[in-house]
């Protein structure tokens, strides 16, 4: 892995540089973009403005930036327009209008640009995927400096997307989560949504020749939607999003460098395409491993769970099995069969108890016995079972058939405080509604 | 609105020609279309490949300049006489046919973008077929490879947007954005790889973004044939379950249809044709084919069987348009053209449809404008000259007593020029007579007025009596409804409020008048 041999400071360094000023830009307006549920305007409006470059290259005849960002953004809002027109109009849902909008318009694009081809090198390859590679070519000079044109268009961007996003951020949020307070706020929700749809297109149309569409189109919506499952505060979530799209680019251009040479190719592949694919593949990350949301927490988190309630389930069985016939000791076996619960986990658990001193084996025999520590503990349990039966009935009304079910899922979940209001509230009994006694607290207050 | 929907077609028993014309079209498509292309073949006059290398100009992208085709162009591409045109414009025509009817379905079903992100998705499986196909011993350039490699990536994609909404709590927008474009993202990256390959040749994969149409070889054709009448059969086959299923989920879940396995059989017809249409006219507008002849059919018609049909039709006639001008053309490339074709359609059902467009919607809304003015004018002056006489009731048969325009102006917020309007228009109906500063009520002019009144007061009194609100507030109320009251209804209000009549078979009015 010797991609740093193959580094070059004054080309990759400018690569990487537009590639995460392109991406944060993208990330900021996405934000809004994905908890607005309007994810995949960002798709349409950077397809759309494909029309808006070409009619301002036609009209100005030039390629220099201020027409070519004027006729994008007006073809931006016209997509937004249109979109809601439609929708409106044919009765039809919003994904849908948008289609028409964006196919229609990308397809007008493509023609103009088929028919521009003799004067302007537009190419129509390069509008999806673009040409990040050739970026340190064209460079201007400010001041002592020669930085390239395309990073100095691309700050500007970002400048203008903080600086919207940081002064209307309160409006955003309103309007982004409750639409309908904003506007009695006096923040029409039409206005921050025309708004956005400017910000979007002037992202995407700065970023257009540079990176290609389809890198902004993954910027709009996979850091914001990574950031989403990293956390619930906003704040943090646009804060958030831009280091995944900034590490993204980098790690894109990187991996774009260094992957190749793995494969057997000795030269870069699409650094763009890279760069989506890297975010992609945080993304999955973040689905898989987020703390609160991700996949894997969430499944050990439930096996966790799974396995106290069954460990409790146990003593509270041996408890139940000791109530009734006396001085019974059960094997594993006969504990397996009533809780239908697995060889393996079972025994693994019936060990924990007995490191922790609830169960003792009789020597030889292989079967358990409760410690009094353990009996106590499974006379909570069992407590907290018998009054939610006690309470599902009296205070309820359930029937006397389905509160076993009930007050086994309930057990599990109820601490001190609850069993002595539950008590008070069923007025202390000493029997369940089948009849059994209910055990006395251990420590009674 | 409700209203007209129900007279539109909703509660219409469906026609027996509707039927009929459905499966006319379906033998059509399953017998007439193979036919066509084995006739094709009959006749070939020029190999494809000569063909290729003759007319590759037609529908690449780096042509330049329009010429006006001489008439012998048009008549050789409007009589399908070249054989390489005939199979673009039968393979283009056929796909928007099946586009059409599977479109119609995804977009009821509000999955319309989920075909944007299918085609997006199986541009790392082309590529991926591409660079194993060799190794494996197979035609790495031939099509059904290359496009069982985008099914497969397509499928990998469906799965995980379904992932990304059943295990977060993303919506599905965010998550057809993430697989559209991170898995673009791959085959981009796949793409420079190829080109980079010694071997490699990547130009007919380039061909799967924007479409590449004039290498459309017959096989390819038949292809998407077999695409279409597959597609036209299973819809027709299972049109009622496919209903059920755009329209109420789960009372077709309740009556026992497997909802899954049919939204997945949906799914996948839409992800069969998005993969076939990739090479006609590219991943990125292959959605229009879908989504713009089905929205645009909505334009015409309620009833689901034409809408689908319309929508197919639409379909055929913009691939069949959009390949013919494009042959024609040399400067306009056919992908991007089919799309123009569907969209004008759509803007043209959009503003001529017969049952959503915009102008039948403006002459509704204008009539609608135009019977109120008529009504509340009539009840205007009815009520002035009752305030004027007290409770006597105004004497039937004769020509009434005269109200000034003045006295008219203060009744309701209306322009003068829209009264004035009014006024003429009453009076060529012949319910009023006058100056153009007196008018008064003729004898039939009465009568109308009176039984306006009546349904005016009728609703006025229910809503006091059964909806309880407030006396002084139910004349605005009543302004909004009273127009759409029909005779039935009418009939139900005196029933109900029989008691307030009064004896000249105008109820009273239950609020003093201004």
């Amino acid at each position: 892995m010797d991609w740093y041999s193959k580094w070059d400071a004054s080309l990759d360094g400018w690569i990487v540089v537009a590639g995460i000023l392109c991406a944060v830009a993208a990330a900021l307006p996405g934000n809004f973009l994905v908890l607005r549920r309007m994810s995949m305007l960002g798709d349409a409006v950077s397809h759309a403005i494909l029309p808006g470059l070409a009619i301002a290259f036609f009209i100005s005849n030039s390629r220099s930036s201020i027409p070519m960002l004027v006729g994008a953004v007006i073809a931006g809002l016209l997509t937004a327009l249109f979109t809601e027109w439609i929708r409106g109009f044919g009765d039809v849902d919003e994904g849908a209008s948008m289609g028409v909008v964006f196919t229609t318009l990308f397809a007008i694009g493509l023609i103009l640009i088929v028919q521009a081809a003799d004067h302007v090198d537009l190419d129509p390859s390069c509008v999806l995927s673009g040409s990040i590679e050739t970026i340190p070519e064209d460079l201007v000079s400010i001041g002592q400096f020669r930085i390239p044109r395309v990073v100095l268009m691309l700050s500007g961007v970002l400048m203008v997307n903080v600086v919207a996003v940081s002064v209307f951020y309160k409006e955003f949020q309103v309007s982004a989560f409750d639409a309908a307070l904003g506007t009695t706020q006096g923040i029409p929700a039409w206005i921050m949504h025309y708004l956005l749809m400017v910000l979007v297109a002037v992202t995407a149309v700065a970023s257009f020749e540079s990176v290609g569409n389809i890198l902004v189109v993954a910027m709009f919506v996979v850091p914001p939607s990574t950031a989403r499952l990293l956390t619930d505060r906003l704040g943090r979530m646009i804060l958030l999003s831009c280091v995944i799209a900034a590490v993204g680019a980098a790690l894109g251009h990187i991996s774009a460098i260094a992957v190749p040479p793995w494969l057997g190719f000795d030269r870069s592949v699409s650094t763009s395409g890279m760069m989506a694919l890297t975010t992609g593949l945080l993304f999955v990350t973040a689905l898989l491993f987020a703390p609160h949301q991700g996949v894997v927490p969430q499944f050990v988190r439930r096996q966790l769970l799974s396995l106290r309630i069954l460990s409790e389930d146990l003593i509270a069985l041996m408890y139940r099995m000791e109530e009734r016939s006396g001085n019974l000791a059960p094997s594993t076996d006969d504990l397996r069969t009533v809780l239908l619960s697995g060889r393996y986990v079972t025994q693994l658990l019936m060990r924990h108890h007995r490191m922790s001193g609830t169960v003792v084996r009789q020597t030889g025999s292989g079967r358990f016995q409760l410690t009094d520590k353990g009996r106590r503990q499974a006379a909570e349990l069992v407590r907290s079972h018998r009054l939610w039966e006690q309470y599902l009935v009296s205070e309820a009304g359930v029937s006397t058939e389905r509160i076993h079910q009930q007050a086994e899922k309930l057990e599990h979940f109820t601490g001190r405080d609850l069993r002595d209001r539950l008590d008070q509230q069923t007025a202390t009994p000493t029997l369940d509604p089948h009849g059994r006694p209910i055990p006395a607290e251990n420590n009674p207050s | 609105m409700s209203g007209q929907r129900f007279s539109n077609g909703y509660l219409e028993v469906p026609l027996r020609p509707t039927r009929f014309a459905a499966y006319v079209f379906f033998i059509l498509v399953v017998f007439a279309a193979p036919a066509v292309l084995v006739a094709a073949e009959a006749v070939q006059t020029e190999t494809p490949q000569a063909y290729r290398s003759n007319h590759q100009r037609s529908g690449s992208l780096t042509d330049r300049s329009v010429e006006w085709p001489s008439w012998t162009q048009w008549s050789r591409v409007l009589l399908l006489k070249d054989y390489n045109t005939r199979v673009v414009v039968i393979g283009t025509s056929l796909l928007g046919l099946a586009a059409g009817t599977i479109g119609s379905f995804a977009l009821l079903r509000r999955r319309a973008l989920m075909g944007d992100a299918l085609s997006h998705a199986s541009l790392p499986g082309v590529c991926v077929a591409f660079l194993l196909a060799g190794p494996l011993g197979y035609d790495g350039k031939s099509l059904p490879v290359l496009l069982i490699g985008g099914a497969l990536s397509g499928l990998a994609g469906a799965s995980c947007i379904l992932v990304i909404r059943h295990l977060t709590r993303l919506r599905e927008d965010a998550a057809l954005g993430i697989v559209l474009s991170v898995f673009f993202g791959a085959g981009v990256v796949l793409l420079s790889v190829i080109q980079q390959l010694p071997s490699g040749n990547a130009a007919g994969l380039e061909g799967f973004i924007y479409g590449k149409t004039a290498s459309m070889i017959a096989s390819d054709a038949r292809l998407i044939g077999i695409t279409a009448v597959v597609c036209v059969s299973i819809s027709l086959l299972l049109f009622k379950e496919f209903v059920l299923l755009c329209f109420d989920e789960d009372f077709a879940a309740a009556r026992g249809y497997p909802v899954l396995i049919l939204d997945v059989l949906v799914m996948l017809l839409v992800l069969l044709v998005t993969v076939v249409g990739l090479q006609a006219v590219g991943l990125v507008l292959v959605i229009a084919l879908l989504i713009i002849p089905a929205a645009a059919a909505r334009f015409w018609t309620y009833n689901i069987r034409s809408m689908i049909g319309l929508a197919s039709v639409m379909g055929l006639v913009s691939g069949w348009l959009g390949s013919v001008i494009s042959a024609l053309f040399p400067g306009l490339p056919s992908g991007p053209m089919i799309v123009l074709v569907s969209s004008a359609l759509f803007f043209a059902s959009m503003l001529l449809g017969t049952s959503r467009g915009i102008l039948q919607r403006g002459i509704r809304q204008w009539k609608l404008n135009r019977e109120v003015d008529r009504q509340h004018l009539l009840r205007g002056i009815y009520e002035v000259l009752e305030t004027r006489i007290g409770e006597v009731t105004i004497a039937r048969g004769r020509e009434t007593e005269h109200v000034s325009f003045d006295t008219l102006m203060e009744l309701r917020s209306w322009t003068p020029r829209r009264l004035r309007r009014q006024i003429a228009r009453s009076r060529r109906e012949g319910h009023l007579i006058g100056t153009d500063t007196q008018f008064a009520l003729t004898a039939p002019g009465l009568v109308e007025a009176a039984r306006l009144v009546h349904e005016h007061r009728l609703w006025e009194l229910y809503l006091i009596t059964h909806a309880e609100i407030a006396p002084s507030k139910v004349d605005q109320a009543a302004d909004a409804i009273e127009h759409v009251l029909g005779p039935e209804m009418v009939r139900q209000l005196e029933q109900l409020l029989e008691k307030h009549q009064s004896v000249d078979g105008v109820a009273n009015s239950p609020h003093a008048l201004r």
